[in-house]
């Protein structure tokens, strides 16, 4: 199944708005973080810590062919179910379209303002790193076709 | 003061905790659907009606600078101030009000010791001592001074429980140790310190030692008595005591205090000031350059009052109580483990949970309306001691009751079996 980047934001809020509570949301959030493949062990270093994350957060991009390809975790599986969220939608696309689509998904979750704030979990912090990294390779990209 | 001072007879009574609640405006409200329950009061105490009223007052009323007015307000305004101070003085049982500073808390307290009085009197290659669980503020600061003097810290080792090895302390006293500096309570680990003790340890091995004690994590849980302790310096932070943020305290010894070099210039700390040089204030106004936080220290006299008309002894018997209640709650759940098991605790439960990272722990609490404390808690070396990144940190006052103790430890059986 290839989503689209907005594909991936409306099924994400599709899935969630089944739950009727905040407990299914939440253990949907903990089982996805659990089943999230992490990142490699060489990448869990200080150059990729998301600073502004209580937890541990590490995101490492790598741009390919011209897309965008990213591996993120956390010690913490909320924030790993959120990571892979993030990942779902954000990861595999063109620089582009991730410095064009916002986070708004997020908020159409039914998870608290407290969570999706992100000032806690460092979501805010990791989707900034991750629009950076889209934004640099953007700018590579340009100056690969002006030389 | 006297009519605050606790009658002798209701001390023996226990606390109305449902009555002294109602004194807490922010108790009462709902989040995430449950009635709040507040157990971060180790970062910061929830305000009694008394302090919000005092702020109130002052500004609607008194508003004025202190210390250099002739109108009605600032004479209103300076006694205001230094009532504050008065009721600082006293609760701390010291001899004189020049012996209390007002600061923006024990950060800066703590800070102005190791700046003032450690680059006048240390010198390269004397020995400051302080604790393996001392907070970031008790450890940062001598930092830097031994940085910029070449001074060096040495560390007193903690047992696992989270006690600390006094036997270990001893040694490290030595003919080049100037300075000793030791937190009261553990903030991350709840153990009280024998700080008297200590004190006279020190005093034993070398009466030139200075000693300073933080009593962030003391003064609202227990009685401290400054001369009986016979400290050099004592610091505490008025929002830990059910007072604004942003106003603490440094106590001094006067003749310390006389000889130090003043730590910030400007207004309010000088005699005179000319371009050929200036010439400091009496005490404590050396210490309090620029206009201070007079409300702030307004309302922490406010809070000290009302903390003493409960009686801190009252108080000290009914956390006890909850201390036991939570500890045997907790200790209850399969899979937790308590950090920090010193024999003599105050209200602090710091916990982990096998298997489940304490920032999911704090998250799902948040969600039930239970309010606590997730990280390192400025004090990493101890995290470090028990191989843990954080912990949960539960913490008390007497405004708990033990039916939230109950709500937490049920609000973690739920939270462990999400992970199940």
């Amino acid at each position: 199944m290839t989503e689209t980047i907005q594909q991936a934001q409306e099924n994400i809020v599709a899935e969630f708005a089944e739950f009727t509570d905040w407990e299914d949301r939440y253990a949907r959030i903990i089982a996805l973080g659990k089943k999230h493949p992490g990142i490699a062990e060489e990448f869990q270093t200080e150059t990729f810590r998301v600073k502004g994350c209580q937890s541990t957060v590490h995101l490492h991009p790598k741009f390919e062919n011209g897309i965008v390809y990213y591996e993120a975790g956390s010690d913490a599986m909320i924030v790993q179910g959120l990571i892979a969220l993030l990942l779902r939608v954000y990861s595999g696309r063109t620089p582009e379209e991730i410095i064009r689509t916002p986070p708004d998904f997020i908020h159409q979750l039914g998870l608290t303002e407290n969570l999706t704030m992100g000032r806690q979990n460092g979501l805010r912090a990791m989707v900034e790193q991750i629009k950076l990294y889209a934004v640099a390779f953007h700018a590579m990209g340009q100056s690969n076709q002006t030389n | 003061m006297t009519s605050t001072e606790p009658h002798h007879a209701t001390i023996l009574e226990p606390l109305d905790v449902q009555r002294v609640r109602e004194d807490f405006p922010a108790l009462h409200q709902q989040v995430n659907g449950h009635p709040l329950v507040y157990l971060d009061n180790a970062a910061t105490a929830q305000k009694p009606r008394a302090v919000l009223d005092a702020l109130q007052h002052y500004y609607e009323n008194d508003n004025a600078n202190v210390h250099r007015g002739v109108h009605m307000l600032s004479q209103r305004a300076t006694d205001a101030y230094e009532a504050a101070r008065e009721a600082v003085r006293a609760f701390l049982n010291v001899e004189s009000e020049k012996e209390i500073v007002f600061v923006r808390g024990a950060t800066e307290g703590i800070n102005l010791v190791a700046q003032s009085f450690g680059r006048a009197f240390l010198r390269a290659g004397d020995e400051i001592v302080i604790s393996h669980m001392e907070h970031h503020s008790n450890i940062v600061p001598w930092q830097l001074l031994c940085e910029a003097i070449g001074a060096k810290l040495r560390v007193i080792p903690i047992n696992d429980r989270g006690e600390l090895v006094l036997d270990d302390f001893d040694a490290l006293l030595n003919e080049r140790t100037r300075f000793v500096s030791i937190l009261h309570t553990s903030n991350a680990l709840g153990t009280v310190n024998p700080v008297e003790d200590i004190v006279r340890r020190v005093r034993a091995h070398n009466p030139e030692i200075r000693v300073l004690i933080d009593g962030c994590q003391a003064v609202q849980h227990t009685s401290v008595d400054v001369r009986a302790l016979d400290c050099d310096f004592f610091v505490f932070s008025g929002h830990k005591l059910f007072g604004p943020t942003g106003i603490g305290v440094l106590y001094g010894r006067r003749e310390l205090l006389e000889a130090m070099p003043p730590y910030q210039g400007g207004g309010d700390m000088i005699d005179r000031v000319s371009f050929d040089g200036s010439t400091w204030a009496d005490l404590p106004n050396k210490f309090e350059a620029g206009t201070p936080h007079i409300a702030g220290a307004i309302g922490l006299g406010a809070a000290i009052d009302y903390v003493r008309a409960l009686g801190i002894e009252r108080i000290e018997a009914r956390e006890r109580e909850l201390l036991a209640h939570g500890t045997a709650a907790l200790e209850s759940i399969p899979g937790l483990r308590l950090i920090g098991t010193a024999a003599h605790k105050t209200g602090v439960l710091s916990f982990i949970v096998d298997g489940i990272h304490p920032h999911d722990i704090g998250t799902l609490l948040d969600m039930r309306g239970i309010a606590v404390r997730v990280g390192h808690h400025c004090a990493q070396p101890v995290m470090q001691h028990f191989g843990v990144p954080a912990t949960v940190r539960a913490s008390l006052a007497f405004t708990n009751t033990s039916e939230e103790l109950d709500r937490l430890a049920e609000g973690i059986r739920k939270a462990i079996s999400m992970f199940q």
